[in-house]
């Protein structure tokens, strides 16, 4: 087979089988425009891996646009899989093999640093013979370019090869891509064939085996005209386990811990826990309400609350600053809710399809007047799960809104997780409607813990109207100078009792050292994995992730003070430290330091940044070293 | 049995209530203001409908008309400037037992809540919906509202009111799914008693236009109306109300209306003289968005937990 491109192609063509590589882990990224499908062949591709015993995780990568315009840079749709011997817990630094539809989608890559050089790319080569003049020449200089950034490019004839067996081949490559990789790293073709008729379950036996044809026909072309293979040996006990991202995990959170309505509106990246729900919810009993708009989603959710039925809604960075006003109600008048923010990058419309962490000074700060509440971010896509059962649990019994603060990267990141054993007493208790205690008032705080048991609409002598105005504790408007100092008091003793149940944290590496991570939400997997990897050189840092926002998890000074210098590492912004007219004294940092500096008294440093992309371990760990570097040299 | 007729009650009820139990504290409205009156047909139409206050919930935006919720002795959500109908919706959503009145103003609903009207109405959740008009911001102290007429002097138009005013029962009527409309005043007792206890026996969004007197800033946008009662149209015929003969003499004009026909009764919810007072449109077939929500409340917990595991199997490698 004539590959096109002159000597490279040749060289790959009837390739002899190598011997594989065996590594410990192993990237691969698949890169095309808009709707090829590269997708849904590298979740089947992870999927696989996890079923074999590794550890795997997925990203997706995604355009801001549905259809971008075809061939451009900024326009790159596909995904990434990370698939390691150990658990996975991140999307890892530069890929090791790429496969890409067309060569201008490349550039967007590269532009974010997702390889290296020796990156495997395996490219689409048809585009050498276009007819339209100008494409050939882009791939020319391409092909020029990559080389010279020393990607190590394959051209082959993916889309000649597909034509064989699929009519349309702009449809079928991407299954054909799929048996490609699983013949290069060592992939189980009979359950990547399993998987694919799994997935196509709905669409009949024609399909799938239409499919599955062109996983066969990729895995053999691969043994053809592709010569590298690895092996990346599963240690993991195959014991049960669920393949699933962050949203599906918090949407199934949201079933398991008994919440009966979610009610939202559309809004990326929080969506797709909506559409998971919207299938699942109703066989579990519950309702997905679409309501009018955001601030209609928090309401309807609250009012379905204050009828018994504690509720959930779900949003990212727009739909937190509609939901605002409610957020203060449901603060004021004791309210319990859950509300899922899925972080995206800001202000305003922002990057919606990127992550950020930028959102923790809104929630925390973003009503007007003091608006204590429960915050509590989970690191993983098992927590995304775990936490909604929690807060379920915490809203209900501290009578508040508990905020659950997840991210584009864990909403999209995909990975095999425990199986979780369902536990009935997850699930809500059915609503009270027995008479309510005569001459107990609707807000009957504990002087001492500010907590009050709830009346729903249905107990006899329960009756109250709930306001947002002051109140007292009958409930009713408060015109004294008293009331007023006396709620804020009871609403915000209720997080100090909360603090006092939670234990310290607990410190990733030495408990004593030189420089201490501290992060929160998804960067947990990035800042170990970097944080591990610069202790096996001898540095002495360690890290530590807190789950717990609002109130703070105890100890935090006394775990800082053990080390020289402590710095948050965050995905939201804060300015260089050597920027222009940037002073110690003007510097804005990063969301959480300017929190734990305030609650410490310390001088947090903080390391920070919003390229839209999930940190990398390599990055943490280049920061490490140069912060290492500084200390030793005594700055 | 024993020849007794087999509708006959037998039983005394083990409670009844009296207008005492639905009355909440003193009522911090102006002296004059149309709300007391539209608050009195409401606590007497809990009594004539026997509904257990703990059964029974009041659901306000903000405003002066806002306030309803505190003077009835039932559960009662007084929350935000605008959003009264999200919230009675989610009360609704789940709790089918419920009773659910609500209280919105012409700023609260025709305006800063608008958005939520349109789609309250398509909802079509079961609940009585009361706009209080009074065409002016009272709480605020006197700007101008959606509804204020065309040169009504205020605080932020002190020249007069510029743009045409909204027509709430017009506009309701061109929403979608709609299936209860009327309109009626605070000054016919009667008559606005007859009406919300009309729209209470409709299933569904029952939504009533009340105009509504404000003594202090829009007094003079009602006198003329009430003052002479030829000024407003009585609807008689369809789903409109029974009036006593004595109540029939306060409206020396009158008009048969099919209350089914929506072309018609948008026709005469587009005029303002003399302006009708009935109900406008009724159409009981439309469909509840209850039907809909309340999908799955009768499923155990067993059930839940049954199904709870085979979502959790689906995600299984």
């Amino acid at each position: 087979m004539s590959g096109g491109q002159g000597g490279v192609a040749a060289a790959t063509a009837r390739a002899k089988r190598s011997e594989p590589r065996v590594v410990d882990e192993h990237i691969v990224e698949i890169v095309s425009d808009s709707g090829e499908g590269a997708q849904k062949a590298g979740q089947t591709y992870g999927a696989v891996s996890a079923k074999m015993g590794n550890g795997v995780w997925t990203v997706e990568i995604i355009p801001a646009e549905i259809k971008p315009p075809a061939r451009s840079r900024a326009g790159a749709s596909g995904i990434r899989v990370r698939v390691g011997s150990k658990p996975v817990t991140n999307m890892g630094d530069e890929a090791d093999l790429v496969v890409a539809l067309n060569e201008q989608v490349l550039y967007g890559r590269i532009e974010q640093k997702a390889y290296k050089p020796g990156t495997l790319v395996l490219l689409e080569n048809k585009w050498a013979q276009d007819p339209r003049p100008e494409v050939r020449q882009q791939y020319g200089t391409a092909l020029r370019e990559f080389r010279e950034l020393g990607l190590d490019v394959r051209e082959l004839p993916l889309e000649e090869a597909c034509q064989r067996i699929s009519q349309d081949a702009r449809v079928g490559k991407n299954m054909f891509v799929l048996g490609m990789l699983c013949c290069i790293c060592g992939r189980d073709l009979n359950k990547a064939l399993d998987e694919v008729a799994f997935v196509f379950a709905k669409k009949g036996d024609k399909v799938i085996g239409h499919n599955q044809e062109l996983v066969r026909a990729g895995f053999h072309f691969a043994e053809e005209q592709v010569d590298l293979r690895y092996r990346i040996p599963p240690t993991l006990a195959p014991g049960k386990q669920i393949v699933l991202n962050g949203n599906q995990a918090a949407g199934l959170g949201v079933m398991a811990s008994g919440m009966e309505v979610v009610a939202m509106y559309p809004i990326t990246p929080a969506t797709s826990a909506s559409h998971y729900l919207a299938g699942a919810f109703p066989r579990v009993g519950g309702l997905l309400h679409q309501a009018e708009d955001e601030i209609a989603a928090i309401g309807f959710a609250l009012g379905a609350t204050y009828a018994g039925k504690t509720a959930c809604t779900i949003t990212s960075g727009p739909g937190l600053a509609l939901k605002t006003e409610f957020l203060g109600l449901a603060v004021m008048a004791e309210l319990p809710l859950v509300l899922v923010l899925v972080q995206r990058g800001g202000p305003s419309t922002g990057l919606p399809t990127k992550v950020e962490q930028g959102d923790l000074l809104a929630t925390l700060y973003g009503q007007p007047g003091d608006s204590p509440k429960v915050i509590v971010a989970p690191a993983t896509i098992e927590e995304c799960f775990h936490f909604v059962i929690t807060a379920r649990k915490l809203a209900e019994a501290f009578r508040t809104p508990v905020l659950v603060l997840t991210d584009a990267n864990l909403a999209t990141g995909v990975q095999p997780i425990p199986r979780p054993q369902v536990q009935p007493d997850w699930f809500a208790a059915p609503i009270d409607q027995a008479p309510w205690q005569k001459g107990v008032p609707p807000y009957d705080w504990d002087a001492d813990t500010g907590l009050a048991p709830r009346p729903i609409p249905g107990q006899r002598g329960g009756e109250y109207v709930l306001t947002g105005l002051a109140h007292t504790r009958q409930g009713k408007v408060a015109y004294d100078p008293n009331s007023n100092q006396i709620g804020c008091e009871m609403r915000s003793r209720k997080l100090a009792v909360l603090q006092g149940t939670l234990r310290p944290p607990k410190v990733h590496g030495d408990p004593e050292g030189d420089l201490l991570l501290v992060g929160w939400g998804s960067t947990l997997g990035s800042i170990e994995e970097a944080v591990d990897r610069a202790r096996q050189e001898g540095h002495r840092v360690s890290s530590l992730h807190l789950r717990f926002l609002s109130p703070m998890e105890p100890g935090l000074a006394g775990i800082f003070r053990r080390f020289r210098q402590v710095c948050t590492v965050e995905i939201n912004y804060s300015d260089a430290p050597d920027a222009p007219h940037v002073t110690p004294e003007n510097r804005r940092r990063a969301q959480l330091a300017t929190l734990l500096r305030g609650h410490t008294l310390m001088d947090i440093d903080c390391w920070s940044n919003v390229y839209g992309q999930p940190i990398q371990p390599g990055m943490i760990h280049a920061e490490i070293l140069r912060r290492m570097a500084a200390l030793r040299g005594g700055v | 049995m024993f020849g007794l007729p087999t509708d006959w009650e037998l039983d005394v009820p083990e409670r009844y209530f009296t207008l005492e139990d639905y009355e909440g504290g003193t009522a911090r409205w102006c002296p004059g203001c149309g709300d007391l009156a539209v608050l009195t047909a409401v606590q007497r139409i809990c009594r004539d409908e026997q509904l257990p206050p703990e059964k029974t919930v009041c659901v306000s935006g903000i405003g002066c008309s806002s306030r309803f919720p505190h003077y009835m002795k039932t559960y009662g959500f007084h929350g935000l400037h605008g959003r009264p109908l999200p919230v009675a919706c989610g009360i609704k959503s789940r709790r089918p037992d419920l009773h659910v009145f609500v209280a919105t103003g012409d700023g609260d609903c025709c305006s800063i809540g608008a958005g939520h009207w349109v789609h309250a109405v398509r909802y079509n959740m079961n609940m009585v919906v009361m706009l209080f008009d009074n065409a002016v911001y009272g709480l605020t102290k006197n700007q101008t509202s959606p509804t204020s007429p065309i040169g009504l002097s205020t605080n932020t138009h002190p020249k007069g009111a510029w743009l045409p005013p909204i027509n709430p029962a017009a506009t309701t009527l061109g929403f979608a799914n709609v299936s209860f409309v009327a309109q009626t005043v605070d000054w016919h007792a009667a008559h606005l008693y007859s009406v919300l206890r009309a729209a209470y026996h409709h299933r569904g969004f029952s939504f009533v236009r009340i105009l509504q007197r404000c003594p202090t800033y829009t007094a003079g946008v009602f006198d003329e109306l009430q003052k002479d009662p030829s000024r407003l149209l009585l609807l008689t015929g369809g789903d409109n109300p029974e009036l006593e003969p004595d109540v029939l003499r306060g409206f020396p004009q009158r008009q048969a209306h099919d209350t089914r026909d929506l072309v018609a009764a948008r026709n005469l919810a587009d005029q303002d003289e003399p302006l009708p007072v009935g109900v406008l449109f009724r159409d009981p077939s439309r469909p509840c968005y209850e039907e809909f929500t309340n999908a799955g409340l009768d499923l155990t917990a067993a059930d839940r937990l049954k199904a709870l595991e085979r979502e959790l199997d689906k995600f299984a490698v």
